[in-house]
């Protein structure tokens, strides 16, 4: 019985690599599938590509590059990887570039575009597309002009399409986390587009997979302290059966593990209802899965059922939305958190009395209540020995943000006693607003083109 | 009956979505489950944060996997990329979800220790 293994090999844009060399050099992986764009990543890349125009990928894709390229030779093993964010053609020719001085020729490495639209936009309100956010319900208009791009979340599909025509390596840029791991399976069994309960199953691995080291140990909330060996943690493992039932493990001799545990905790991570799992491919219904123990580090997982995939594709848009300034200072025993107190009263009172326009102004005492707010209880003071304070302020303009963090040397000086600074804690940065809205697929799929290149 | 932390009791997750924080919390068996439905609402969730969930709280039930997944909408500041909160992606909410005491009737936390949880 045919049988398709397919390897996580990044869950976001700066991952480490180790983890597939692992699955290229000691497992059987014929797919190792990437998911490089979190929500926020292309806002990212739309900077780098506003510096230069070659740019707009994720630039780590040199790395994947140079590592895994002689397994595709060697092995045959094929790359899925949506690093080509906001501009796949230039992802591609750094591919190419890097194959060409390692000697490695006659891969055929493959993009899919037709993603973004920010050029687009225009012509499908003309046409009239909705572009409101789903969220507020605002206009376009309120916050068209500081667009920073604006991207429809493909499916499969595209990738089938690459993999039909013989592609070694695949590009795309936007894709849902689950498109890259899908795809494959679609290929390798000839899955009919409206088989829904595999399509489901298929969603249900790429789901499982998409953030890396997340199903086998990695941010695990139960036992983590006994979960060995995570300084070399294997990314995940599918052996996958025609029926889309699968086995979940990872590559031998590596670290993490793969419990039912681990993977209950990742099947339902950032899902919302987990009834319908919406994606371009299929709506998959998770309570209907399920996850069993099959062997030290193997879990089985089966079931899943699906229903016909939605006649909208969504589009996430990022704007750029006010700047962020902060500053960092930390309070020693005794009394630490009554001095980081009073310091945070002391720059509020600057910042008003130099009549800086700030819209929120928040603080956080690292150490007691910075990352669990309200429900955290307050310390008895004696026994804190140290706190920092973390001040933010959220303004229209890069220059307002700035004089905050100005204002936090000076307290070494002229504050509480008992002081430290870390270097670099003050920083000034752009935040992004998302916006969401759905489209007609048919107006996002007919302008998708694939392409195929050969290394010369 | 005993007051006991859910950190003695569940698994927890969380994550964000623009300003949507999600935690699944997964019992460690079928009875836990039950009485987790019963004493975990989202009116109690939403108690437990306080300011820092300004919207509804949702829960959907997953028996599959004996979890609750909760949404808690407005409840990053802003959204991962528009927050000044040190933890914007949300990754927190998960931990400290489980300060929250709840009532265990004895039997269902003597089955807890039959089974050698060790937290």
């Amino acid at each position: 019985m045919k049988q398709v293994r397919i390897g996580a090999a990044q869950g976001f844009y700066g991952d480490i690599i180790e983890p597939a060399l692992d699955l290229a050099e000691k497992s059987d992986v014929q797919y190792l599938c990437f998911d490089c764009l979190a929500e926020l990543t292309l806002a990212i890349l739309q900077k780098d590509r506003q510096r230069d125009p070659s740019l707009g990928y994720t630039k780590d894709i040199a790395i994947t590059a140079r590592t895994l390229l002689p397994y595709v030779r060697r092995k045959g093993i094929k790359l899925i990887t949506n690093a080509g964010g906001l501009n796949p053609e230039g992802a591609r020719r750094e591919m190419i570039r890097i194959a060409q001085e390692m000697g490695i020729k006659g891969l055929r490495i493959a993009i899919a575009t037709g993603d973004d639209i920010l050029d687009r936009l225009d012509e499908l309100q003309a046409a009239g597309v909705d572009l409101s956010d789903r969220e507020t319900g605002r206009p376009l208009a309120a916050i068209r002009d500081r667009l920073l791009f604006a991207n429809a979340y493909l499916g499969a599909q595209p990738i089938v399409e690459c993999l039909r025509q013989g592609a070694d390596v695949v590009i795309t840029g936007r894709t849902t986390d689950t498109a890259q791991f899908l795809a494959p399976l679609i290929y390798e069994f000839g899955w009919w587009a409206d088989d829904w309960d595999r399509l489901a199953q298929g969603l249900v691995l790429g789901h499982l997979m998409e953030c890396s080291g997340q199903v086998t140990g990695g941010n695990f909330s139960g036992d983590w302290w006994n979960v060995p060996d995570l300084d070399r943690i294997g990314y995940p493992l599918a052996e996958v059966n025609e029926d889309g039932s699968f086995v979940l493990t990872k590559a031998p001799g590596t670290g993490g593990r793969v419990s039912v545990d681990t993977v209950r905790e990742q099947f339902l991570y950032e899902i919302h209802d987990p009834a319908t799992y919406i994606t371009p491919d299929a709506v998959a219904d998770l309570t209907a899965v399920r996850i069993e123990q099959a062997g030290p580090d193997r879990v089985r997982v089966s079931g899943a059922k699906g229903r016909p995939a939605p006649p909208t594709l969504k589009v996430v848009m990022g704007y750029r939305n006010g700047f962020m300034g902060s500053g960092m200072i930390g309070f020693a025993w005794p009394k630490a958190l009554t001095k980081a107190r009073r310091a945070a009263g002391i720059i509020r009172r600057q910042l008003d009395r130099m009549g800086v326009r700030y819209e929120e102004f928040w603080v956080d005492y690292l150490g007691v209540n910075a990352l669990h707010g309200p429900a955290a209880p307050i310390p008895d003071e004696d026994k804190v020995n140290e706190v920092f304070l973390r001040v933010s302020i959220r303004t229209q303009d890069r220059e307002q943000a700035a004089r905050l963090g100005r204002l936090f040397p000076p307290l070494v000086l002229n504050g509480p006693p008992g002081v430290a600074m870390m270097p670099f804690a003050a920083h000034t940065r752009e935040l992004i607003g998302l916006w969401t809205a759905l489209i007609p697929r048919e107006l996002v799929e007919e302008r998708v083109r694939v392409s195929v290149e050969e290394v010369a | 009956m005993a007051k006991v932390q859910l950190k003695d009791v569940v698994l927890a997750r969380s994550g964000d979505k623009g300003d949507t924080c999600d935690i699944s919390v997964f019992a460690p068996n079928e009875a836990v489950y039950e009485h987790l439905k019963r004493v975990l609402t989202p009116e109690v969730v939403k108690a437990h944060f306080g300011p820092w969930v300004q919207g509804e709280v949702e829960c959907f039930e997953v028996p599959n996997v004996l979890a609750l997944k909760f949404l808690c909408h407005g409840a990053l500041g802003g959204g991962a990329s528009s927050s000044l909160r040190l933890d914007n992606l949300g990754k927190c909410f998960g931990s400290n979800l489980m300060r929250l005491e709840i009532d265990l009737p004895d039997h269902l936390l003597n089955q807890l220790h039959a089974g050698g949880e060790d937290r």
